[in-house]
């Protein structure tokens, strides 16, 4: 794979539980107009739009329906994928590099408080001959998968913990984050339990909020003003979502996108080769879990350089400076743009008091959340 | 291969296979209740209705006045300038009479859904919603309703407005039957 | 930019029914293509997926649950969803994949399995509407294609008759599809005279509920050069999504395929469609809509399609027109939506390639073209192949 793509825009609005001051189209166009304004060009200059969008999380039936509006996209070429923000940025790769389009704008966005019982709709997502008839919370899925997790490596529950405090104090720096918070590990343990060994302050809450990146190949960006942030690599994979045939010991999807964007990219040692990560931590866990896939930590021992202070904002690799999942607020699907936008601010040296002193290179890893074993690797550079 | 595979696999299953447990299967009933943020377009809109008024929102840098109101005017791609306060009539743009329910069951009296241009849009522009006071039988309603026939809405008595589309009952032709 | 050619093809029968469960349908379509393409799971490279509204299966991201199926396990593997145009699409999809570099591959699959939904999947559809503008009105989906019939027929001033003879045409045309759930000889007045549905819809004018999948091996020109043999090409793609406004918009003539088609015409330099496409399977989940696509692609002036109907200019024997859903379509080989707009493509492919058996149409083609349409009537997605010339 060969071919220049920069994210030259992105704009967001901030991430709250709730956001009844604005529709979703509201709230997308404030997200695009920053992200038009960012890249310095207005949408007459885009060529395709990329968006996200899953049914039963919108309420809308084919929400591709509603996206050209708010974006200024009505008669231009536009497609939604049902995937996350790394599979939007992916095709947006592959547009780039066929011929097809020289700027392309993506959006993403989340209304999850407009769900109102939000467990029985991603409890759809559940196999409904072998899983759905035994009526279980669907947050049950991670709680098995922590528990293989914590035998397979030894780590414990108050590690895991510490992903949480890490995290939630990270997001006080982060003026877009919904639940910036100083606790403890102690009181993650002791929060109500979800789905043992997972509690309440483990699992990221869901959040309102939208993101608007503007990509461009080397052609597009001669028509831009932002300042680019190359991708150099971008990988994306998908394991069984069969819970029964599934190897529980991995996060295979992370390890196969991860082969791949490294390849892309030219990284052979990636703890070594990367300054910061973005990653996904829906659930303490899955930020070590990840970490292990992606290489940047050896397998089973995630926990204890995240004990040395490894993934801390001073640290030599800081993890989720951002915040995650578990200080901003999951937004399932868009996470992975609340990734790639931190990523972003952060090699351009716009992350103001969160700014890390070396961000040249950073890596964004996304996850789909249960039941899927979906998701993506992105590497991301300064020019 | 030379010619398409005639051998195409599928097994078709008839109505009562299920119901007669000759094949299996597994139900499920959803609860998906969604609460939807209005906005500030939207919730303007509805509180205009409940006041039985149509409202409509004006672009100064192309001139269009939309309905149903939007915050910003797609076409320019920037944020719109002004509410206007729209007649309540318009004429039928296109209409159909279904028999058809929502759940997909049949109806003996027809539902006469229509896409109707609301005077004072610019250039003209429609909303949907049903016609009523036309017949109760296809031919009664294909004699008393066609494209271009102009119509009114009826309002709910205020006291009976919710904030919602329903707020008008129908749109009927103007100067009755 | 790599070339990228259609290695083979495969679908299940279309049933209102199917004891196989979506993942199952997958799997038959899958393997058929790979049969097809005498190839194995191992040569693929990547996997996309297409499939319709997640509440037919009952299923929330329904993409995951399929991807066992559409043989995606490990593999770089998405779904893209543009409404009943998601068929047609999956092929400029797949041709990304490959036109890119990223992969030499790419097994595309369409899948429905819409006889989940109880009562009836047509009720799935009301959350097609908006929330506070249109759904409480008591909405059903017929609205919408009745509306815009109704406007098109008004328009140009054509007959009932004449619109009927699109499903009269189609569902003969499917008599020789082997997946073919609703084919059979229908007389113009048992179309129009068939159950009212919603005015001027009636019930033998609309394509059928289904269960199906289909599927396609796309590859680049190296692979496909090693396997040998003369090969069909994507040539173009197109796609194009209008406003949600769609109470605002001009129902009478599709735009947004006319802006796809124009798309595609251009990146397969074509400048006069009318004689360099041959073929053709316009989007046709309704009678009507066959002849407003015909004219969105340019085929046809401005309410001119239903004269040439007429003419017998879309005929599948002709040898001076171009015919029109050779296949049957979706009103005869049936609509298990995204299947059914592969199902088109596919039959695009088989016709170039001189595959398509009893209903290999007469004329000689070199291109065609497949186009789908959906969302609240307002997506266009274009493909075009053709064969080495």
């Amino acid at each position: 794979m060969s071919g220049e793509v920069a994210i030259v825009g992105a704009g967001y609005t901030p991430l709250r539980a709730v956001s009844p001051g604005q529709s979703f189209r509201e709230m997308v166009f404030e997200a695009a107009v920053r992200a038009y304004e960012d890249a310095g060009i207005t949408p007459r200059e885009i060529d395709s739009v990329i968006a996200l969008g899953e049914d039963y999380r919108e309420g809308t039936c084919i929400t591709d329906e509603y996206v050209p509006d708010q974006l200024g996209a009505v008669q231009k070429p536009v497609q939604t994928v049902t995937g996350d923000g790394l599979q939007a940025l992916a095709t947006a790769w592959m547009l780039l590099n066929s011929g097809v389009a020289d700027i392309v704008l993506l959006e993403g966005h989340s209304k999850a408080s407009n769900m109102l019982h939000p467990a029985q709709i991603e409890a759809m997502a559940l196999d409904p001959v072998f899983v759905r008839p035994h009526a279980w919370h669907p947050l049950f899925l991670g709680g098995l998968e922590m528990r293989r997790y914590l035998q397979d490596t030894g780590t414990t529950t108050a590690q895991a913990a510490r992903v949480a405090a890490k995290n939630k104090r990270n997001a006080l720096r982060n003026p877009l984050a919904a639940y910036p918070a100083r606790v403890t590990p102690e009181q993650v343990l002791a929060s109500r339990p979800i789905a043992e060994p997972l509690t309440e302050l483990a699992v990221a809450p869901p959040a309102d909020g939208a993101f608007v990146f503007i990509v461009a190949n080397a052609a597009g960006q001669k028509r831009c003003t932002g300042r680019p942030v190359m991708v150099d690599g971008i990988g994306w994979s998908s394991d069984t979502c069969n819970i029964h045939t599934r190897d529980w010991s991995r996060a295979a999807y992370a390890e196969q996108a991860a082969a791949r964007a490294y390849r892309m990219a030219g990284i052979t040692r990636p703890a070594e080769e990367v300054d910061f990560a973005e990653v996904n931590d829906a659930y303490t866990y899955k930020e070590l879990q990840h970490l292990e896939a992606l290489g940047l930590a050896p397998r089973g021992q995630g926990a204890a350089l995240a004990d040395q202070g490894l993934f801390d904002p001073d640290g030599r690799l800081p993890v989720n400076v951002s915040g995650g999942c578990l200080g901003c607020g999951n937004l399932h699907d868009v996470s992975a743009f609340c990734s790639l936008y931190e990523v972003v601010l952060q090699v351009r040296g716009q992350a103001g008091e969160r700014q890390l002193p070396r961000a040249k290179r950073g890596l964004v890893c996304s996850w789909r959340g249960v039941p899927t074993a979906t998701g993506g690797v992105a590497i991301l550079s300064g020019r | 291969m030379s010619t398409m595979n005639t051998e195409l696999r599928g097994t078709s299953l008839r109505e009562d296979d299920l119901r007669t447990g000759r094949a299996l299967a597994t139900e499920w009933i959803p609860k998906t209740v969604y609460r939807f943020d209005a906005g500030i377009a939207i919730g303007q809109f509805l509180a205009g209705l409940k006041a039985g008024r149509l409202l409509g929102r004006k672009c100064h840098a192309c001139g269009r006045i939309v309905i149903p109101p939007r915050m910003f005017c797609e076409l320019c791609f920037r944020r719109n300038d002004e509410w206007v306060e729209l007649k309540s009539t318009g004429r039928v743009n296109t209409f159909s009479v279904s028999f058809v329910n929502t759940d997909a069951s049949r109806r003996q009296t027809p539902q006469v859904p229509a896409v109707i241009d609301i005077d004072g849009t610019q250039p003209s522009m429609g909303i949907l919603h049903v016609l009523g006071e036309v017949g109760d039988t296809l031919e009664a309603v294909l004699r008393n309703v066609q494209i271009g026939t102009p119509v009114e809405a009826v309002w709910k008595p205020a006291e009976q407005r919710e904030g919602a589309i329903t707020d008008i009952l129908y749109f009927r032709p103007m100067g009755g039957r | 930019m790599n070339r990228v050619a259609v290695l083979g093809a495969g679908l299940t029968r279309f049933v209102r029914r199917a004891l196989e469960t979506g993942r199952e349908l997958c799997w038959e379509a899958a393997t058929a293509a790979l049969q097809d393409a005498d190839l194995t799971l191992a040569d693929i490279d990547c996997v996309v997926l297409g499939s319709a509204p997640d509440a037919f299966d009952g299923v929330h991201m329904k993409g995951e649950y399929l991807l066992d199926g559409a043989g995606a396990k490990g593999k770089p593997y998405m779904r893209i969803f543009v409404g009943g145009g998601t068929g047609v699409f999956m092929v400029p999809v797949g041709w990304w994949h490959v036109a890119s570099g990223a992969f030499r591959t790419c097994l595309v699959v369409a899948e429905e399995k819409m006889s989940s939904t109880q009562p009836h999947p047509q009720a799935a559809f009301n959350a097609i509407y908006d929330p506070f503008t249109e759904r409480p009105l008591g909405v059903n989906l017929l609205w919408i294609f009745s509306l815009e019939m109704h406007r098109y027929m008004k328009t140009y001033g054509i007959p009932l008759e004449t619109i009927a003879q699109v499903a009269v045409k189609n569902k003969r045309n499917a008599k020789d599809h082997p997946a073919s759930q609703v084919a059979g000889d229908f007389t113009v007045d048992e179309i129009v005279n068939s159950e009212v549905m919603t005015y001027p819809v009636t019930r033998l004018m609309v394509s059928p509920v289904t269960d199906g999948a289909a599927a396609l091996v796309l590859a680049n020109e190296e692979f496909a050069r090693r396997k040998g043999g003369k090969h069909v090409w994507v040539e173009g793609v197109g796609w194009n999504l209008d406003t949600s406004y769609w109470t605002n918009r001009d129902l009478a003539y599709p735009q947004y395929v006319e802006n796809a088609a124009r798309m595609a015409y251009k990146m397969a330099g074509i400048t006069d469609p009318r004689k360099e496409i041959h073929v053709a399977e316009p989007y046709d989940p309704f009678a009507y809509k066959e002849l407003h696509h015909l004219e969105g692609l340019l085929l046809a002036d401005k309410g001119q399609a239903p004269r040439r109907l007429e003419e017998g200019f879309w005929d599948r024997d002709t040898l001076t027109g171009i015919p029109a859903s050779p296949s049957g379509g979706l009103l005869g080989v049936g609509n298990p939506i995204a299947a059914a707009g592969l199902m088109k493509a596919i039959e695009i492919y088989y016709q170039l390639s001189g595959k398509a058996g009893a209903r290999q149409i007469r004329r000689s083609a070199q291109r065609g073209l497949a186009q789908a349409w959906g969302d609240l009537m307002q997506v266009g997605t274009v493909m075009i192949m053709g064969v080495e010339r």
